[in-house]
């Protein structure tokens, strides 16, 4: 019954003054329509720049590092352990580029909880002829449905059908650069030598293109079963396993884990990207603190408004006053009034902050190195949506709160005597 | 004489701005239930400034005030606005409505704040009020579109929303023409006597002041008659 006469009074003035309403609740409507828009779009951003990376790149790599012995025989002399050797031009032993004991391995990752999903993979080079044109390029050799559910094989292949390079046999999928350079389309046959001088014919059955241009034009890639049969070796020959985990932080911890149990070279994201991270960060604390700014512009609107509103509701006040209304009455009808010049404002500028995102992700935005990207990319996760509300709030409130304490401090006397 | 409605106990009060002077010299009176008093004095012999002492608007004072036997020092601030909302009905030199309501919410307020009744209740004690006054024809008007006369009758009527114990007026027809200012009397008069209405009004009209039951006159900040 009290509150409601309160909040019949706040909306009366409010009614009075409706013009210098919506001014100030156009301030906050701006304040967080901005807010959610700036964040969202540099959001999407980030998690498409972030994509870029994490998509395609494993959280954990396992390969065999080819490199000496740290174990040198010398050292196994009793005559020379414990003393400081030098040693120079030492060479590896073995050029052997497989993991070893990798079924093993698969078995260990596929029961570890952590793992998301592992795709077992085969890196070589490979010279592509075409006539009498030499290219050289990589191979890869993969597990199509690993690629598929973790690195999103399919977003990057701009021509056929993913799964043909594991039904078609023999087939091969090029870089976009790749086939354009060598004049072949889907369905065409190329030939592919290897290292070791063996030739081979593959039916292209698809074109990649990963956004990196370097990358696409020596790229290939083929099923696990077809590049083993082209080197030669078992299906036990793979010389990377790429691992995904369920948290991306682990991976640290995971890959030196792996490094001591498997003794495979274990490589994590964080070691071999570590500059995407501050790069988001950086982008994520410059939106917050524009749209902050933004939000406490409004907030100052609403402070002025609340003070000419005093000054002019003088009267009004006094005489409630007068007539039974506490100190603490007066202020909670301009908190009142405060607070839902906020709240209106707020819903609006979320309703507008939501409409200029979608406007922004329709805007066309084509870059050859995102072939899935059309157009600007705006995220929309609810988290700032109730960041940019709690601010609203917290600022119209702070922004209401020194006016009402001062309208509560006006002493009735002054002013009805003054007249 | 009936019971005390108000006792002011010797009630002294400086004004330290710009040289420290005695307003109120102890100042003790009493009013009791059903009087129609009025306080008379020229300007600046410190009759306003008591009756706000009275009022409790103002607590800068030594002494005793009681409302209805009710000591207010030691009140605090909010428990006095209770009071005011309760046991006093006011009525100012100026009406002091508000315009942005109309003139039967603006007689609601008070009750409405105090939620002694539910809204229709206070609605239909607002218009019997207002029918006192001869304003309930006028009752969803605006504010702003009364003339002085009836701005102040509908004051009078907010005045009564809470059915007070005591009507306190500061020059109530301070800012009429006669005819209004007859007007006003007569209706503080009528609820004096039909209604047993206690009444304590600060004038400077001794036309007025002669018409009541008891003229309190004050000079210098001290009761000196009545």
């Amino acid at each position: 019954m009290k509150k409601i006469v309160l909040i019949e009074i706040a909306a009366t003035m409010l009614r009075a003054r409706l013009r210098q309403t919506i001014v100030a609740a156009v301030g906050v409507t701006f304040g967080v329509a901005m807010f959610v828009t700036l964040l969202g779009f540099m959001n999407g951003l980030n998690e498409m720049l972030d994509g870029l990376i994490t998509n395609r790149t494993p959280h954990v790599r396992l390969y065999n590092e080819i490199e000496p012995n740290p174990i040198q025989p010398l050292s196994l002399v009793p005559d020379y352990t414990g003393a400081y050797n030098f040693l120079s031009s030492i060479k590896p032993v073995s050029g052997r580029k497989a993991i070893y004991n990798v079924n093993q391995i698969l078995l260990t990752i596929d029961a570890d909880k952590d793992v998301r999903g592992y795709a077992p993979k085969i890196t070589t080079p490979v010279i592509i002829t075409d006539g009498p044109v030499e290219l050289t390029g990589v191979m890869y050799g993969v597990d199509v449905e690993a690629e598929l559910r973790l690195f999103l094989f399919s977003d990057y292949l701009v021509a056929g059908e993913p799964m043909d390079l594991k039904t078609v046999a023999n087939s091969v999928v090029l870089g976009k650069p790749l086939a354009e350079k060598l004049f072949v389309k889907i369905g065409d046959v190329v030939q592919i030598a290897t290292a070791q001088g063996d030739r081979f014919q593959l039916r292209v059955v698809g074109l990649y293109q990963s956004g990196l241009a370097d990358l696409d034009k020596t790229l290939c890639y083929a099923s696990l079963s077809t590049v083993q049969k082209i080197l030669g070796q078992s299906a036990s020959y793979i010389t990377d396993v790429n691992i995904k985990l369920h948290d991306i932080k682990r991976a640290p911890e995971k890959s030196a884990w792996y490094r001591e149990l498997f003794g495979a070279s274990a490589e994590d994201i964080q070691t071999a990207n570590a500059q995407f991270e501050t790069g988001s960060s950086v982008r994520t604390l410059i939106s917050y603190a524009v749209g902050i700014t933004l939000l406490v512009v409004a907030g100052f609107g609403i402070y002025n408004i609340l003070n000419m509103m005093i000054y002019e509701k003088m009267d009004a006040i006094a005489i409630l006053k007068a007539t039974g209304f506490s100190g603490n009455d007066v202020k909670s009808i301009f908190i009142i009034i405060s607070l839902s010049i906020g709240i209106v404002g707020c819903l609006a500028g979320l309703a507008a902050g939501f409409l200029l995102s979608s406007v922004i992700d329709n805007l066309p935005f084509n870059t050859s190195a995102l072939p899935t990207i059309t157009t600007f990319p705006v995220s929309y996760n609810p988290a700032y949506y109730a960041i940019a509300t709690t601010f609203s709030i917290i600022t119209t409130y702070a922004a209401g709160w020194l006016p009402a304490r001062k309208a509560s401090k006006i002493d009735p006397v002054l002013i009805i005597r003054g007249r | 004489m009936g019971t005390s409605i108000l006792e002011a106990r010797t009630i002294r009060k400086q004004f330290h701005d710009p040289v420290t002077v005695d307003v109120l010299k102890d100042v003790s009176l009493v009013v009791s239930r059903g009087e129609f008093v009025s306080l008379v004095g020229r300007s600046g012999c410190g009759k306003s400034t008591l009756l706000y002492v009275l009022s409790t608007m103002d607590t800068d004072y030594t002494g005793d005030v009681l409302i209805d036997g009710t000591p207010m020092r030691g009140l605090t601030e909010s428990q006095l606005a209770k009071v005011r909302s309760e046991k006093i009905g006011f009525v100012f030199q100026f009406h002091y409505l508000l315009n942005d309501f109309s003139v039967v919410k603006n007689v609601m307020l008070p009750a409405l704040k105090l939620g002694a009744y539910s809204e229709e209740e206070i609605h239909l004690r607002a218009m019997q009020k207002l029918a006192i006054l001869g304003m309930e024809d006028k009752a969803k008007k605006s504010a702003n579109q009364l003339s002085g006369g009836e701005k102040q009758r509908v004051a009078i009527a907010r005045a009564l929303i809470n059915d007070p114990v005591i009507i306190m007026g500061d020059e109530p027809t301070g800012n009429l023409d006669k005819q209004n200012a007859d007007t006003v009397f007569g209706i503080f008069k009528k609820l004096s006597t039909d209604f047993q209405q206690t009444l304590l009004i600060v004038t400077h009209d001794p036309e007025f002041a002669s018409k009541t039951d008891r003229v309190i006159e004050m000079e210098d900040g001290q009761i000196v008659g009545g």
